[in-house]
């Protein structure tokens, strides 16, 4: 039977319980405020991987106008950005305004060129590096990315680590030394001999992605058909890093892993292929090390390895917003800035040429003239690699096969072997 | 005497020939009034309508899905692409001839064996152990389950870069005891080690509270006779606790099953590259079927790995059903006869 405590308890926890259910159903219902800020301005988000050196670019952009707020998000490693780009991309929503893309990927995301919009712009016509605009251009003209950096590639060293093994320090000097890929590897076996424990250079996979950029059609033909398993010269790269396996020569560890971002900090190698936008990242990893610098050098002669595009979505709100806020910190201008903060070195036609860039030193690599040598190493690369749509999808499978000959998981035959399985089960 | 249910009106006899008082009764027989059919309807269907939102939910958020992946598995999909041609079973004789499919069922297994087998057996112990007279015993209970807390995510970063091959924590306390180094994410089972003990460090106090509950609700005077015979604790503990609290163990075991095989985030997350190592040495069915939808981005293929994983699942819990049933029936001493 039931008291009038009872009673009145039980109404007393109902009430609770509904004013309970209400308000999570209230904040659960909450609608979409996702385009605008609360003082009703144009929200922008750029999503960015690694470092594109935007964080001052933005506040900057943010000081100087009123009507519209930008925001950054910044994946950790490019794998990640990618996986949430095709995710999203395939749900139709949920991409932010501006979507960087790498050039790696660039092509499969070519296929999709409807879900982005064409920010073809008379004022922007001839801004960038032939090549860079063509890349980014439909086959009905339609101008899908602008470009952002190129990568060049230097060789970054540990000048402290070469005095020890006996190396010339001087980055002049340094830069005689590696004129092709074997006296890189020869240098690298004496380096080890002398310094027990520390490897040459930071990871098989990075260098054997060095290498690789290095040849105009490497997986792909100039029509796209797969033609890895049969071209002799990704055997020969392949061929020329597992021989390195067993020589102490590579630290062993994946790119972009924990162990391979702590191995900074803990003189795990001496060298690494360096584009300019690694400057950045190995001053992140490496914060506090002294010692790193940079050589006007790179064996082979020179190459590109990555350079990004900013692209706008389709789904987007605020389009027209994205596209300007795009061309903004595509300009010129703006990417010396870009490149002063990480290193990413400008694709633009007139920031190659600007003294801002030329003139620009990096004090963590030892105040080198980082301008001036990339530029240098910009002129020096004599093609762009050819870079079709299954192109990232098979370069993993290469570096996986490389990684399981580091770790000692099959021999280089095998892991060839299995790199072939692997090609054609991508089909 | 009015009949029950008689709203009050005279009631006309059909035939007009019986005599009044075996009318009367007859007509209450021959046409129960419309409150009696109410509640007749009452008794017999709300209970289905208490159940039904839930199953109404069901049909929308758990059956339809369904339905619609085995729809995807039999056509050429792609990510980005869309619907393609009808392939009938194609996509699943292609899942059955990839080699990284069996790979992907050897890591799953061997790392659900791994994780589960300990997890139940240490959250039996522990429940056994809280469901004594402790001091401060609510702060226990409630400190077990601390661990369930933590999101998936980041006990998976925290525990990948713990097991680092060489800057690692786990492996500076190998060390220090004085034995080699163990390559966390190269090595296989160390690797299964690994997540199964993220796994474990996860479910293992949520599962030892539930065990806890079904023991508190075994009858105190059972022990008392068990003590008064002479058994000791460990002794009343496997064979009076563990066979009354069998539905529940079950329970425990089934669900852990079910979770086991589809574990995706802690192998995902053990290393940067998200593909199960360079050797797909932990390369689990899930991490393996996303893999196929969004890396290669083939849907139908991966919609081919989800049914055929919802089917293993399927089968190996009947599987652990049988045997948890005869594992945990002693004979004399079913439920009834602990009663007696």
């Amino acid at each position: 039977m039931q008291t009038p405590k009872t009673r009145r308890v039980r109404l007393a926890t109902s009430a609770m319980l509904a004013l309970t259910l209400a308000t999570t159903a209230a904040a659960c219902g909450g609608g979409d405020d996702e385009g605008t800020t609360a003082d009703g301005k144009v929200k922008l988000t750029v999503a960015t991987f690694n470092e594109f050196g935007y964080e001052e670019l933005i506040e900057e952009y943010n000081a100087m106008q009123d009507d519209v707020v930008v925001e950054q998000k910044k994946a950790g490693t490019a794998n990640e950005h990618q996986d949430n780009l095709y995710t999203k991309l395939a749900a139709g929503s949920g991409l932010s305004d501006i979507e960087a893309v790498e050039v790696d990927w660039w092509s499969a995301l070519m296929e999709q060129s409807d879900a982005f919009v064409d920010l073809s712009d008379p004022e922007v016509e001839s801004r960038w590096l032939d090549w860079k605009t063509e890349a980014a251009t439909t086959p009905d003209g339609a101008l899908i990315g602008y470009g952002t950096d190129i990568g060049p590639e230097g060789i970054c060293y540990r000048a402290d680590l070469f005095e020890k093994a006996g190396l010339p320090t001087d980055r002049e000097e340094v830069a005689e030394l590696f004129g092709d890929w074997d006296s890189y590897f020869e240098a690298g076996r004496e380096f080890v001999e002398k310094v027990p424990g520390t490897a040459w250079y930071d990871s098989s996979g990075g260098t054997a992605q060095a290498m690789i950029n290095q040849v105009e059609y490497s997986f792909e033909d100039e029509d796209n058909t797969v033609i890895a398993a049969d071209n002799a010269e990704v055997k020969e790269v392949f061929d020329t890093i597992t021989a390195n396996a067993g020589d102490g020569l590579s630290t062993g560890l994946t790119q972009w892993s924990e162990d391979w971002t702590a191995s900074f900090q803990d003189d795990g190698f001496a060298t690494m292929a360096c584009p300019g936008w690694m400057l950045g990242v190995i001053e992140g990893n490496a914060a506090g090390v002294e010692g790193w610098d940079i050589a006007n050098v790179f064996p082979g002669g020179g190459g590109n390895w990555g350079g990004s595009y900013l692209t706008v979505p389709a789904q987007g709100e605020h389009t027209e917003e994205a596209k300007e806020l795009a061309a903004w910190l595509t300009a010129p201008e703006q990417q010396i800035k870009a490149f002063e903060a990480k290193g990413t070195f400008p694709s633009q036609v007139d920031a190659l040429d600007d003294p801002a860039l030329t003139g620009s030193t990096n004090a963590f690599f030892n105040d080198a003239p980082t301008g001036e040598i990339l530029a240098a190493r910009a002129e020096a690369v004599p093609f762009i690699a050819h870079k079709g749509p299954k192109f990232a999808d098979i370069n993993t499978a290469f570096q996986q096969a490389i990684q399981r000959v580091d770790e000692g998981q099959e021999s280089a035959d095998e892991a060839w072997d299995s790199f072939l399985a692997d090609v054609e089960r991508l089909g | 005497m009015q009949p029950v249910g008689d709203t009050g009106a005279s009631s006309v006899s059909p035939t007009g020939s019986r005599s009044p008082r075996r009318q009367q009764r007859r007509d209450v027989e021959d046409r129960p009034a419309w409150r009696q059919r109410l509640t007749l309807l009452d008794a017999k269907v709300t209970p289905y309508v208490f159940v039904s939102p839930f199953f109404l939910l069901f049909l929308v958020v758990g059956m339809f899905p369904l339905g619609y992946t085995a729809w995807v598995s039999v056509h050429d999909w792609g990510l980005l692409s869309g619907q393609g041609e009808f392939t009938g079973l194609e996509n699943y004789r292609r899942v059955l001839e990839d080699r990284y499919f069996w790979n992907a069922l050897r890591n799953t297994f061997s790392i659900f064996v791994l994780s589960s087998v300990p997890q139940v057996l240490i959250a039996l112990a522990l429940a056994g152990l809280l469901d004594t007279q402790l001091r401060a015993r609510t702060l226990w209970r409630m400190s077990v389950l601390l661990p369930f807390v933590v999101a998936p995510a980041a006990v998976a970063l925290i525990f990948g870069n713990v097991f680092g091959d060489r800057y690692g924590l786990a492996n500076e306390v190998v060390q220090w005891i004085g034995l080699d180094p163990i390559r966390w994410h190269v090595d296989t089972l160390a690797s299964h080690v690994a997540i199964a003990s993220m796994v474990n460090w996860r479910w293992t106090g949520y599962n030892a509270l539930i065990l806890l509950a079904a023991m508190q609700a075994v009858p105190r005077d059972v022990y008392e006779s068990a003590a008064l015979d002479g058994a000791g604790r460990v002794r009343q503990f496997v064979s009076i606790t563990v066979p009354m609290i069998r539905p529940t163990v079950i329970f425990v075991i089934i669900t852990s099953t079910i979770g086991g095989l589809q574990i995706f985030a802690e192998p995902r997350l053990f290393d940067t590259q998200g593909l199960g190592g360079a050797d797909r040495q932990y390369q689990t069915l899930t991490m393996y079927l996303w893999e196929l939808g969004w890396r290669v981005r083939d849907l139908g293929m991966a919609s081919a790995v989800a049914w055929l994983l919802f089917l293993i699942i399927v089968v190996f819990a009947l599987v652990n059903l049988f045997l948890s049933r005869r594992a945990g029936s002693l004979k004399g001493l079913s439920r009834k006869g602990a009663r007696r």
